[in-house]
């Protein structure tokens, strides 16, 4: 394996087993089958799919919180199935949940950005540093002294990416962190990933359900039923519109329309991802 | 609004007392809880009175507003005198129909009534300048040498301040909750009073349930932060001794030392 690679899974598995109330077993679910991927360092990632498809399973264990049944995860070189490596994985790859206010431990901000950097055992100092450098980073350093009780969703949000920055990372999975947010604060959010992926260089993995999130990144993944059904870039992907249809999941309707038109026989390109290229596309058509 | 309550009645503002550490404070507040109760003496009440008098002047919280915190204690106050007053044996100094108010019951009266009080303020000016915060971090550190004895004394900490985060947020909750059911015409203001318990019901199922969830949400994110227990954990605003902290320990030593003598003598 290069060390270009962030992350890497092999042949993953993993089952649940449904239990009665008496704890016999009922079944087995598998949530996640059979699935390789390969993440480069620095690059931008969206997983998609609908309710159940197993995206969040997946990424949890990007994060050693959730074990393989069968094949194996890699976090720059480390197998999460490693009991030694548990620490650095989690150090390495850090996580922003979907629900805002749980996953805030502390009662002010900046005690909260904390939280990890003590966990980890930092010095002080050091974490005052940390703490301060990653509320800036965020834009959330004037609230530092706040209760988080007091902001909005967005801005919790925020609070929870900096408390994974502090940590270091090389590589944070956002688990649906835009589902309980307003089209403002879903914005604020995605905007912070993208400048953590620009700037800081920072592997960025995205778990949604929001096509529209999906467009920056380098490269998507679709998930059904626990299987990587479809892979490749945004506009690779936007562009077998009925394909996602198919899977239960809305295309942008920039795209949507576009496609329609398409359609009805008027030469437009396959996967056009934004208002703008569509208008040059409609330009495009005069001539 | 429900989310601006604050646990315990911190007042917001800086002085002496809001500075110093809180460990400290603790200590001060169970000292002068013990050395009420070695003295029972007109002189040693006056110097309890003299050094709450100093405590309230350099806190600056504002006079009324203790008081207010002890409305609360009236009730409790009201009957510990009355009690002391009629059912202390003694020497009669007035008596009426089958009642009497004794000489010693009058005393004791007036002292339990002094000592509540004392009590009371004493308490409360600590939990007036410290935030919940401190205080729980107070307690982990000056309960460490409990660990010896293996008590999670790490553990209890982190619980009572995950509690304290999660007060606003479940009370929040309840009201969105009560809401819902009171759209879907669920009743929870008339009836008696076990109806009203019985409506309640309704509410505390779905209010468990996702205090639940919220539960397994919160470790599985403090897991993914590297939370690992207490051992090899840094702390960010850690808790160090300053030189008012000092002075004011040699201070609380000399004022206890005074009133065992006190005690004694008088």
């Amino acid at each position: 394996m290069s060390s270009e690679t962030m992350l890497r899974t092999e042949n993953l598995t993993f089952e649940y087993i449904r239990r009665d109330e008496e704890g016999n077993v009922e079944g087995i679910t598998t949530a996640v089958n059979g699935v390789n991927l390969e993440v480069k360092k620095g690059e931008f990632i969206s997983i998609l799919g609908h309710n159940g498809s197993g995206k969040s399973t997946l990424a949890k264990h990007f994060n050693a919180l959730l074990f393989p049944t069968e094949g194996a995860v890699w976090v720059d070189g480390m197998n999460t199935s490693d009991a030694k490596n548990i620490w650095d994985v989690r150090q390495e790859a850090g996580m922003v949940f979907q629900n805002p206010d749980n996953q805030i431990i502390g009662q002010v901000v900046e005690e909260d950005v904390g939280f990890g950097p003590e966990n980890m055992g930092v010095p002080t100092k050091e974490i005052w540093e940390r703490v301060e450098e990653s509320l800036k980073t965020v834009g959330m350093y004037e609230y530092r002294k706040s209760s988080p009780n007091h902001l909005s969703g967005g801005q919790k949000q925020r609070v929870s990416i900096a408390g994974v920055i502090a940590m270091h990372p090389k590589c944070i999975v956002f688990d649906e962190p835009t589902a309980m947010l307003d089209p403002n604060g879903r914005k604020e959010v995605i905007r912070a990933a993208r400048a953590l992926n620009d700037v800081e260089g920072i592997t960025i993995i995205l778990i949604t359900h929001y096509m529209e999130e999906v467009i920056y990144s380098d490269k998507v993944f679709v998930m059904d039923k626990g299987q990587v059904t479809m892979q490749g870039t945004p506009r690779e992907i936007f562009s077998q519109v009925d394909k996602l249809k198919e899977l239960r999941l809305g295309v942008p309707q920039v795209t949507l329309l576009a496609h329609e038109l398409q359609k009805r026989g008027l030469n437009i390109p396959d996967g056009i991802l934004d208002r703008k290229e569509l208008v040059s596309a409609l330009k495009g058509l005069r001539y | 609004m429900l989310r601006d309550i604050t646990l315990g009645q911190y007042y917001q503002t800086d002085s002496y007392v809001h500075r110093l550490d809180p460990r400290v404070k603790i200590v001060a507040t169970l000292v002068y809880i013990v050395s009420l109760f070695v003295v029972d003496n007109f002189i040693g009440y006056l110097i309890a009175a003299l050094i709450l008098a100093v405590a309230i002047m350099r806190s600056n919280v504002p006079v009324k507003f203790i008081f207010k915190g002890m409305k609360a204690i009236y009730f409790l106050l009201a009957i510990t005198m009355v009690f002391n007053l009629f059912l202390t044996p003694g020497e009669p100094l007035i008596t009426f129909w089958k009642l009497k108010i004794t000489k010693e019951g009058l005393k004791i009266a007036i002292m339990m009534g002094v000592r509540l009080v004392f009590l009371i303020t004493g308490s409360s000016i600590m939990t007036l300048t410290t935030t919940p915060n401190q205080l729980t971090d107070g307690l982990e550190s000056l309960m460490n040498p409990l660990k010896a004895l293996h008590v999670p004394v790490h553990e209890i900490s982190m619980m009572m301040s995950i509690a304290l985060r999660f007060i606003p947020i479940l009370m929040e909750e309840t009201d969105k909750i009560m809401k819902a059911q009171m759209a879907r015409g669920a009743d929870f203001e008339s009836g008696s009073l076990i109806q009203r318990a019985k409506s309640l019901i309704p509410l505390l199922v779905p209010l468990f349930i996702s205090a639940f969830r919220r539960a397994g949400d919160l470790a599985m994110a403090m897991e993914a932060r590297c939370y690992r227990g207490g051992e090899g954990r840094t702390k960010m605003k850690p808790l160090k001794y300053k030189q008012q902290d000092i002075i004011t320990y040699v201070v609380i030593l000399l004022y206890l030392c005074l009133m065992i003598a006190v005690g004694i003598i008088f």
